[in-house]
């Protein structure tokens, strides 16, 4: 084996929290990388990946230090350096790709002036030849106008796009490591695919080293060469990337791909009446005017959902879909169409329907960060439905939170917490528990795992489905992940631009018939190293259907 | 650079604000001196008041007319330049605004020249080397200035200008001004004094703005691709705190109509504040009112100023 | 029990201030206590001519010396603390109270009320605070009540755009929807589900509005329109005492320390709470 390009020697790093209190956030981590070799850093969030990645450039962010170990990176020992001499080693040796190239793009400045900055604060070429270079790479890189697309603004071009002139800005100084910190982690599933593609062309034709930072085995499974799994600032295992996803041998390892497997849904077997039937819903933001909105979102949506059944609500951001659960709710009054629950009709307006109807059908939402109310406790956050739809008071109200703490599989000495002293799943499992205390026959799922790792919304989804046969509930679900769809519900629509374009059942969603079902499907990354590779997309639909 | 229609429509909407601002403010100032006090008439003749006196004044100044229509007169007056007589000295009060006017403004104007280098220097300096001595050396005098009144920080010019070091006169205008260096030390006092609680709002509002944007990803992007500290903050950051800054600026020298009030009445300074101050001890209402005017709309020309630089610094209003 | 409102403080949160803000407290609190109990410490009355020398200065006898007429410095700086103290903190509870009550209605009702009531409130602070103050003292003469009203009308529009700045994004989080979505009334959404959430940053702007109250009320009195005599508080004090200033006399010094170190220590205090409280402050 060729001398290591990077290794990295029992990395330790600390930080100090709000209260002053020193914790260890990576401890005493080694791995190294060889030139051209691509090691991907995978784990969960707060294990530590970024913190590492961003190591190997000699930085730490503000309240981290290096406090022990050493990184060497070539011939330089990192570490060791001061700081104006790890300055001189940014951008010409080892180089960043952003994690959101729209915030890391300065919106003041023009695009090639920031691409070829590196060059200028190295003093490696001179203008012109650097412009040409930039230029070489947007092309590399697929990007459309390659020869004018420098001349705007950050503000003027896609999302997927700037990911791309990002990658563009970290190669131009040719720096022998590249690190890319969770890319297309923002991105929707399609322009995922593009702005990987790019990624893997350049550094197939280079030979660049890269870090790949995610918390997303498929999507590194079609660019690494090795895996590096992280566990609360720890490695857990390290192999090659067919080792990991075929023989892995960690637990935890194992534990990260199961949650990949989607779990066949069983569909309850009493289908009993319709609960739940939209038709022909508008709904939409802004200024009403004529009795329409300004901005309108949902644009004639009509499904049906039986009792005892799941809907899933599949599309890409934009699409309409937490626009659709909110004016199902009544947050967002629909301006037109009929929302029918349990054979009668809700008034549009929340705030005109009756208690017990606002009781039956729940909202879940994506965020427990927000959902709760950080003022108060765990069991004041479900103390108030039981008294608000069903007057319960005193002890008994207290035995009741108990329950409902049990039935989430929550200790019972959780209702003296406030919701940041949770974890995000604790926190996911009480914002469910606040919806079943209004015992609902409907619960309105918006993104309910989106935010969680993918262990905890593994757990999340097996909880759902266990509270479903105890209480014979039924779910809406909304979801921009496949499988977490797959693994719930039993009929999945399909939206775009507020419209629904297809209705399937969940397991037959590889048989999709719209155009851009079959796109949407195709393009969530599988855990096969060969998947990108084989990938074939009609150029023209990928056209139709992107955004710009 | 080129702006969006929406950019000058929320331009415009904002002057119409301050337009109806300046409407509702004239509407309060006419109204807190007109209406809430006893009969003007029977103040101006004081003791020795018949009912017949005050009658025959009332008819003659107009008092007995509706008070909208006397707003409205008066609101006219205000445009056209007529602000009515003095009822201490029976001067016409744009006479004896005028000269009174121009100290002010000259006093506004000398601080401003000063204030705007030396606060922008300072400012965009300590949020560089955030935490260094600088930093802090200027954090604690500009917490110290902007907490204590402002007729404070012109005592302690007096004590240490005049009283200990003996440089400078106390007051400027009981002195002759006969040469330039005599002006010089004149002005200096009020000066110096302005220019403290001008320059310390300045300096926290400018470093606030440089150091929010020093704290954005793409300036953490700069520090990743080697740039030096220099040129994350004067090449990156500064370009996008140009509005927030211009907006500090702005904002603090409206902080110099409430200066000058304090400074021109310790220093017996002869400008509009001092004039007003006077006004306000004789209950001459016409001269409060119009120094009432030139204060607010000096106030509110500033700080809608302020909005408008904001607006249309704003990145992503930028066609 | 459960239900009761829980208002995050340091201890349940553990947070911890720095010695700058600990001082900042401490002579925060020390002001506190003598406006309560300063008349009882004075050693003598504080409107009573005990010296026939005027601008003493500093002795074992007046341990600040003198004023112009004679009366001891330290029971008239004591004596003040109340007035300067009382009259701002009053004021700035009206303010803030006020404020806060209409800013989290506009925030959560939104509409015209929203637009017409922030319009109106934004046109009053287009008027320089001393410069409103001196018009309604001119109007209306100066007392203790009219002084607390005028204060506190000129700092009600600043805290209502703070606390609606704050409303309007609590109100946009999800669990306040969520409550709107279970049925909840108005009064509940104000009380339970915003308040709380506002109550720290809140908390923070009410000592800064307190400073520059206390700002504002000394440049009244130092103009001669704040407290009247016989009543003097720290500004009155240095008014009064004005003449002594070329002298270096003590009676103008010490009213001025008592000033900044209030200002300073409260300005010190806020500016080292932990910036979960202080977040979303000016």
């Amino acid at each position: 084996m060729t001398e290591a390009l990077v290794s990295v020697r029992d990395l330790r790093i600390g930080a100090v929290t709000d209260s002053g209190r020193q914790v260890q956030i990576i401890g005493g981590v080694s791995f190294d990388i060889a030139p051209g070799e691509i090691v991907a850093l995978i784990g969960e969030s707060g294990s530590g990946k970024t913190t590492i990645a961003l190591s190997l450039m000699g930085h730490t962010r503000t309240g981290c230090a290096i406090t022990g170990g050493t990184i060497r990176l070539g011939r330089h020992d990192v570490t060791g350096m001061r700081e104006a001499r790890r300055a001189a080693l940014r951008g010409t040796e080892v180089s960043y790709v952003p994690q959101s190239a729209a915030a890391a793009f300065n919106p003041s400045k023009r695009i090639m002036d920031q691409v070829v900055e590196v060059t200028e604060i190295h003093r490696l070429m001179p203008r012109d030849q650097a412009e040409a270079k930039a230029r070489d790479l947007f092309r590399a890189l697929a990007l459309p106008n390659p020869d004018t697309i420098g001349a705007r603004y950050p503000h003027q071009v896609s999302g997927g796009q700037l990911q791309r002139l990002s990658a563009a800005m970290a190669l131009i100084g040719d720096p022998s490591l590249v690190i890319f910190d969770e890319p297309t982690t923002a991105l929707d599933v399609t322009t995922q695919i593009e702005v990987l593609r790019a990624f893997r062309a350049v550094m197939d034709k280079s030979a660049m080293a890269g870090v790949y930072v995610s918390h997303d085995l498929a999507v590194v499974a079609q660019i690494a060469d090795r895996i590096i799994v992280l566990k609360g600032g720890e490695i857990q295992e390290e192999g090659t990337t067919e080792q990991i996803l075929n023989a892995p041998t960690h637990p935890y390892t194992r534990q990260l791909l199961d949650a990949f497997e989607p779990v066949p849904h069983v569909p309850a077997a009493s289908p009993g009446g319709t609960i739940l039937e939209v038709r022909g819903l508008f709904a939409g933001y802004g200024a009403v005017r004529n009795g329409e909105p300004a901005a309108k979102i949902l644009d004639d949506v009509s499904f049906r959902l039986e009792r005892g059944r799941n809907l899933g609500v599949i599309g890409e951001s934009g699409s309409g879909k937490s626009t659709l659960a909110r004016a199902i709710a009544g947050i967002l009054p629909a301006y037109r169409g009929k929302v029918r629950f349990d054979g009668t009709d809700l008034h549009p307006d929340l705030a005109h329907r009756s208690k017990d109807q606002l009781r039956r059908a729940q909202i879940v939402f994506q965020l427990a960060d927000t959902a709760l109310n950080p003022a108060q406790s765990v069991g004041a956050i479900l103390a108030r439905p039981l008294t608000f739809y069903h007057g319960t008071k005193g002890a008994a109200r207290d035995r009741r939170v108990i329950e409902l703490l049990d039935m989430v599989h929550l200790p019972a000495a959780l209702r003296h917490r406030l919701p940041s002293e949770l974890s995000g799943g604790q926190k996911q499992r009480v914002n469910l528990a606040r919806a079943l205390a209004a015992e609902p026959e409907l619960i309105l799922c918006d993104e309910i795992t989106s935010a969680l790792d993918t262990v905890v919304a593994a757990a999340i989804l097996d909880l759902l489905k266990e509270l479903q046969r105890e209480l014979h509930l039924s779910y809406m679900f909304i979801s921009h992940d496949l499988s977490t769809v797959e693994a719930i519900c039993d009929e999945v629509l399909v939206m775009l631009k507020g419209k629904v374009v297809e209705a399937l059942p969940a397991t037959g969603m590889r048989d999709a018939t719209h155009p851009y079902s079959r796109l949407l499907i195709s393009s969530i990354p599988q855990l096969d190293t060969g998947w990108l590779k084989g990938l074939e997309q009609d150029p023209e639909l990928m056209a139709q259907f992107m955004r710009r | 650079m080129l702006r969006s229609a929406t950019t000058w429509l929320l331009v415009g909407q904002r002057l119409g604000i301050a337009a109806i601002t300046l409407l509702i403010v004239s509407f309060a100032v006419f109204f807190a001196t007109e209406l809430l006090p006893g009969d003007v008439a029977e103040i101006l003749l004081g003791q020795a008041a018949t009912p017949e006196a005050v009658a025959g004044l009332r008819t003659a100044m107009g008092l007995d007319e509706p008070a909208i229509w006397r707003f409205l007169s008066w609101l006219r007056g205000l445009f056209t330049g007529d602000l009515g007589m003095s009822y201490v000295n029976n001067v016409q009060v744009s006479d004896m605004l005028a000269g009174r006017l121009a100290n002010s403004l000259r006093l506004a104007g000398i601080v401003t020249v000063i204030c705007v280098p030396v606060a922008l220097a300072l400012g965009i300096a300590s949020a560089m080397w955030r935490g260094s001595w600088l930093d802090r050396i200027v954090s604690v005098l500009t917490i110290s200035v902007i907490s204590v009144p402002e007729f404070m920080v012109a005592t302690l010019a007096v004590l240490i200008f005049a009283v200990w070091l003996g440089w400078l006169p106390a007051l400027s205008f009981g002195v002759e001004v006969d040469s330039l260096g005599a002006m010089l030390r004149a002005y200096a006092m009020p000066v110096i004094t302005l220019s403290f609680v001008v320059a310390a709002q300045m300096i926290r509002m400018t470093r606030a703005a440089v150091i929010e944007t020093v704290n954005t990803p793409y300036v953490e992007m700069a520090l990743l691709k080697g740039a030096s500290r220099r040129r994350m903050v004067l090449g990156h950051a500064l370009p996008n705190a140009l509005g927030p800054i211009a907006n500090a600026v702005a904002l603090s020298l409206s902080y110099l109509v409430g200066g000058v009030i304090i400074v021109e009445t310790v220093f017996n300074y002869p400008g509009v504040a001092k004039l007003m101050v006077d006004a306000v001890s004789t209950r001459d209402l016409p001269l409060i009112q119009s120094c009432a005017m030139i204060f607010c709309i000096s106030y509110l020309l500033l700080i809608t100023i302020a909005d408008v630089v904001a607006l249309l610094s704003n990145p992503r209003l930028r066609r | 029990m459960s239900l009761s409102l829980r208002i995050p403080t340091p201890a349940r949160l553990g947070y911890s201030f720095n010695w700058t803000g600990r001082i900042g407290l401490a002579i925060i609190l020390f002001w506190a206590v003598i406006a309560f109990i300063g008349p009882w410490l004075a050693p003598y009355p504080p409107g009573e001519m005990v010296d026939w020398d005027y601008f003493g200065g500093m002795s074992g006898q007046y341990w600040m010396g003198t004023d112009y007429l004679g009366r001891d410095i330290l029971s008239r700086v004591l004596m003040g603390a109340r007035y300067t103290v009382g009259i701002a903190l009053a004021s700035v509870v009206l303010a803030c109270a006020g404020g806060v009550l209409l800013g989290m209605i506009a925030g959560v009702v939104g509409g015209w009320f929203d637009t017409l009531l922030s319009r109106l409130l934004d046109a009053f602070n287009g008027i320089p605070s001393l410069l409103f103050g001196l018009v309604v003292v001119a109007a209306v003469g100066s007392s203790i009540p009219v002084l607390i009203a005028t204060l506190a009308a000129i700092y009600l529009p600043g805290s209502y755009r703070f606390a609606r700045a704050l409303a309007v994004n609590v109100n946009t989080m999800d669990f306040v929807t969520v409550a709107r979505a279970r049925g909840e009334g108005f009064a509940y959404l104000i009380l339970r589900e915003i308040f709380p959430n506002i109550l720290g940053p809140v908390l923070a702007d009410l000592g800064l509005r307190f400073v520059f109250i206390v700002l504002v009320l000394s440049g009244l009195s130092f103009l001669g329109i704040g407290v009247q005599p016989p009543h003097a508080d720290w500004g009155a004090l240095v008014r009064e005492n004005i003449e002594g200033l070329s002298l270096g006399a003590p009676a103008v010094v010490f009213p001025s320390v008592a000033i900044a170190s209030l200002t300073i220590s409260v300005n010190l205090f806020i500016d080292n709470l932990p910036t979960r409280i202080r977040d979303r402050s000016e």
